[in-house]
C-alpha cells in the first residue's frame, strides 16, 4: 500500500515552498493572532480587525485564483464565470447563517426577514435541513459540484473549446445572477443575505470568531495549494496539460478528454464553492452582483496578473490586485477600473508570465550578472 | 448513457463492454481468424458534396506491411480519419478484425481496440519531456480517476527505456519534445505509438522531414515490426516505399486506383497518367 494522500501531497513539494507554506501558517494561525488580542489597539504592530477581515477576503479571492489556475493554466480552458460556484458556495453557507439569526431578526420570526417582508408563511423546500451545520457543509460542496458537472458535461462532450466555452460560461453566471434577483427565488433578491449574528452559536463579529475564521481560511488556501501542486505533478496533471497542448493526440493515444476536462473543471468550481462559504461569514454579505460577469473576470485578471501556470502566481495575483483595488477604491475610488484596464493590457502585452515570470527573469538576470563578476 | 454509467465511470470501476460512451479498460477482443485485420467497404465520405472518398475498398491483412501512395487530395488521410474515429463515413462500413464496427467507436474507444496513429505534421506534447512523452502513450488503464492514482512501476520504466532505445532518444529522455529536431519528432511520435502496443498502425508521411540516413533508418524498424503488427503507410517518398518493399495502393479521388507490387503499379498507364507522369 502507498503513503496517504497528505504524505504524497507533502513529498511533492520540495524544501523551499514546505518551508514557504509551514511560514505562511505559522503567521496566520499564531502570529497574527498573537498581534491582534494581545497588543492594544494604538500599538504600531497591532493587527485590527479591518485588516483581519480584509486579508481573510482575500486568502478566500486566493483559493477561487488557485481553482482558476488548474482548470485555465493548466488545463486551458478559460472560464468567465467562475463566480457564480464561488456564490453558490457563499448562499448554501449564508442559508444557514440566515438561520442562525433565529427570531433576532427585525421582525422577530423564525423566518429570515425578507421572507417575513415577502408575506411568505413558511421555508421554500430547498431551505429544508438549512439550520443543520452539516447539511449545509455538503451543500457548499454538493451544489457547485453538481452544476459544473452538468454544465461541463454537456460542454466537453460537445467538444466546447476557447473563446466559445469562456462565452458560454458568462451566460451561465449571468442567467444564474439574474434569476437570483428575483425576490421569487427565495434568497433575497437583490438584497441577498446580511445582518448575520452567529456562526455554530458564536457572535460573528467576536475577534475570536473573526480570528478562527482566518485561520480556517488561511488553512484551507494552504491545503488547496499543496492539493493543486500534487495534482499537476501526478500523470494525471500531465494528461491535463497534454490535453491542453494537443487534445487530438491524446485521444488518439487512448484518453477520454472529457473525463479528465470534467474532473478538474468540478474540482475548481468545488473549491471555489469551499472559497464562496468561508468569504461570506467573514464579510457579512453575499448578493447576486458576485454572479456579475464583472468579478469573474477580474479572476482571471488576477491568475493572468500573478502568472497562470504556476499555482503560486495566481495566489500572489489576488493579494496584488485585491489590496491595490481596497487602496485605490478608498483613494481614488474613479480610477479604479481605469487602473484595472490598464494592469491587464500591461500584463497581456509585456507580461506573459505574470509577476512570477518577472521575479524569475529579475532572479537569473541578478544571478547572471553576479556570476559574470565572479 | 443512464446516471449510473455515469457515476460509474467517475468512480472508476468496471465498465460496460458495450457502453456507447466509454471504454472498456481492457481491449475489446480483437479477431483475425481470416487473417484480415481491417476492412473498408464501400465507403463514402463527402464534404459540401464533394467526395472525399468515393466508394473506396480496402482491405489489410494482418502483419502486412501496406503502402498509399497518391496524389494530393486522393483521400489519404480522410480514410485515416474514418479508420480511427475522427470523420465518420456517410456510406459503407469499416472493421476492425472480424468483430469490431469502426463506426460505432469514438477515438479513444478505437485507440484502446488497438489502432495507433501518427499525424502527417508531428504532433507530441512540446512542453513535457521525451520521457514523459513515452509514459503517457504508454497502455495502462486511461481512466481520468485512475490515472490520478497511477503511479511508474520499474517494469514501466524499462519499457520506456526499451523504446527510447528502439527511436535513437535515449540521450534526449529529460529534455522537452518542442526542442527535438524535426525528425527526432517524427521519431518520438513512432515511439509513442509503439508505447500503445498497438496491432495496426497508420502512419502518415513519417519520413517527411527527416535525413535519408533517418528515413533509411525509420525503413528498417518499419520492415521490422511488420509481421507482428500491421502497418499503413502513407509516403510520397517513392525511395522509402521502395525500401518497405510491401504492396502498393494507390488511390485516386477517393477510391482505388491500382494496387500490387510496386514496380507493376509504377508501369500501370493509369497511375502513370495521374501521379507518376506529373
Amino acid at each position: 500500500m502507498r503513503e496517504p494522500l497528505i504524505l504524497r501531497m507533502l513529498s511533492a513539494l520540495d524544501a523551499r515552498t514546505r518551508l514557504g507554506v509551514a511560514g505562511f501558517l505559522a503567521v496566520a494561525l499564531l502570529l497574527v493572532p498573537v498581534l491582534h488580542l494581545a497588543l492594544p489597539a494604538d500599538s504600531a504592530f497591532h493587527v485590527s480587525t479591518y485588516a483581519i477581515t480584509l486579508l481573510g477576503k482575500i486568502m478566500c479571492y486566493a483559493i477561487v485564483a488557485v481553482a482558476m489556475d488548474l482548470i485555465w493554466g493548466y488545463g486551458g480552458i478559460l472560464s468567465l464565470g467562475h463566480g457564480i460556484f464561488f456564490a453558490l458556495g457563499g448562499y448554501a453557507f449564508g442559508m444557514y447563517l440566515m438561520r442562525q439569526i433565529g427570531r433576532d431578526g427585525s421582525y422577530q420570526s423564525d423566518l429570515p426577514d425578507f421572507m417575513v417582508f415577502l408575506d411568505w408563511k413558511e421555508l421554500p423546500w430547498y431551505w429544508t435541513g438549512s439550520d443543520s451545520f452539516l447539511w449545509v457543509a455538503l451543500l457548499v460542496v454538493l451544489v457547485p459540484a453538481l452544476v459544473a458537472f452538468v454544465f461541463g458535461y454537456f460542454a466537453f462532450r460537445s467538444r466546447i473549446k476557447g473563446v466559445y466555452f469562456s462565452i458560454i460560461t458568462q451566460a451561465l453566471t449571468y442567467a444564474a445572477m439574474l434569476l437570483f434577483f428575483r425576490n421569487e427565488t427565495g434568497f433575497g433578491g437583490n438584497n441577498g443575505f446580511t445582518d448575520f449574528k452567529r456562526v455554530l452559536g458564536y457572535t460573528i463579529t467576536s475577534s475570536e470568531t473573526r480570528l478562527v475564521l482566518f485561520g480556517l481560511t488561511a488553512t484551507v488556501l494552504a491545503f488547496t495549494f499543496m492539493f493543486a501542486r500534487w495534482l499537476v505533478a501526478s500523470k494525471y496533471g500531465r494528461v491535463l496539460t497534454a490535453i491542453r497542448d494537443a487534445e487530438s493526440r491524446v485521444m488518439f493515444i487512448g484518453y477520454d478528454p472529457l473525463w479528465f476536462k470534467l474532473f478538474i473543471w468540478t474540482l475548481s468550481a468545488v473549491l471555489c464553492g469551499i472559497a464562496g462559504a468561508l468569504y461570506v461569514p467573514q464579510v457579512g454579505i453575499i448578493n447576486p452582483s458576485e454572479m456579475s460577469v464583472a468579478n469573474s473576470i477580474e479572476i482571471a485578471i488576477w491568475v493572468a496578473v500573478g502568472g497562470r501556470g504556476t499555482l503560486i502566481g495566481p495566489i500572489v495575483g489576488a493579494f496584488v490586485v485585491n489590496l491595490a483595488k481596497s487602496w485605490f477604491t478608498v483613494s481614488f475610488p474613479e480610477y479604479w477600473l481605469f487602473f484595472l484596464g490598464l494592469l491587464f493590457i500591461v500584463v497581456t502585452l509585456m507580461l506573459p508570465q505574470g509577476l512570477v515570470g518577472l521575479w524569475k527573469t529579475a532572479w537569473k538576470t541578478l544571478r547572471g550578472a553576479q556570476g559574470a563578476k565572479a | 448513457m443512464s446516471a449510473r454509467d455515469v457515476m460509474r465511470k467517475i468512480i472508476g470501476i468496471e465498465i460496460d463492454e458495450t457502453s456507447q460512451f466509454g471504454y472498456p479498460a481492457r481491449q475489446r477482443m480483437l479477431d483475425v481468424s481470416h487473417n484480415v485485420i481491417l476492412y473498408l467497404d464501400d465507403i463514402t465520405v463527402s464534404f459540401d458534396g464533394f467526395k472525399a472518398l468515393n466508394k473506396l475498398n480496402l482491405m489489410i491483412d494482418a502483419g502486412e506491411l501496406r503502402c498509399i501512395i497518391g496524389p494530393n487530395g486522393a483521400g489519404k488521410t480522410t480514410m485515416m480519419d474514418v479508420i480511427t474515429g475522427k470523420t465518420r463515413p456517410d456510406s459503407g462500413t469499416a472493421f476492425f478484425g472480424q468483430t469490431i464496427d469502426l463506426t460505432k467507436l469514438s477515438e479513444p474507444q478505437i485507440a484502446h481496440t488497438g489502432i495507433g496513429r501518427k499525424f502527417q505534421k508531428p504532433t507530441i506534447f512540446e512542453q513535457h519531456s521525451v520521457f514523459e512523452n513515452l509514459e503517457l502513450a504508454m497502455t495502462a488503464d486511461k481512466r481520468a480517476l485512475t490515472t490520478l492514482a497511477a503511479w511508474l512501476r520499474d517494469d514501466d520504466r524499462d519499457r520506456i527505456a526499451d523504446t527510447l532505445r528502439q527511436i535513437r532518444l535515449d540521450g534526449e529522455a529529460d529534455r522537452p519534445a518542442g526542442l527535438l529536431s524535426h525528425g527526432q519528432k517524427q521519431w518520438l511520435e513512432i515511439g509513442m505509438l509503439l508505447m500503445q502496443e498497438p496491432k495496426l498502425l497508420l502512419l502518415d508521411e513519417p519520413v517527411a522531414g527527416m535525413t535519408d540516413d533517418e528515413t533509411m533508418r525509420t525503413a528498417e524498424l518499419f520492415v521490422s515490426l511488420a509481421g507482428k503488427h500491421s502497418l499503413v503507410v502513407v509516403e510520397h517518398d517513392m525511395a522509402f516505399v521502395k525500401a518497405l518493399g510491401g504492396k502498393v495502393t494507390v488511390l485516386h479521388e477517393g477510391s482505388v486506383l491500382a494496387e500490387g507490387e510496386l514496380d507493376a503499379v509504377q508501369n500501370d498507364q493509369r497511375v502513370i497518367e495521374v501521379y507518376l507522369g506529373r
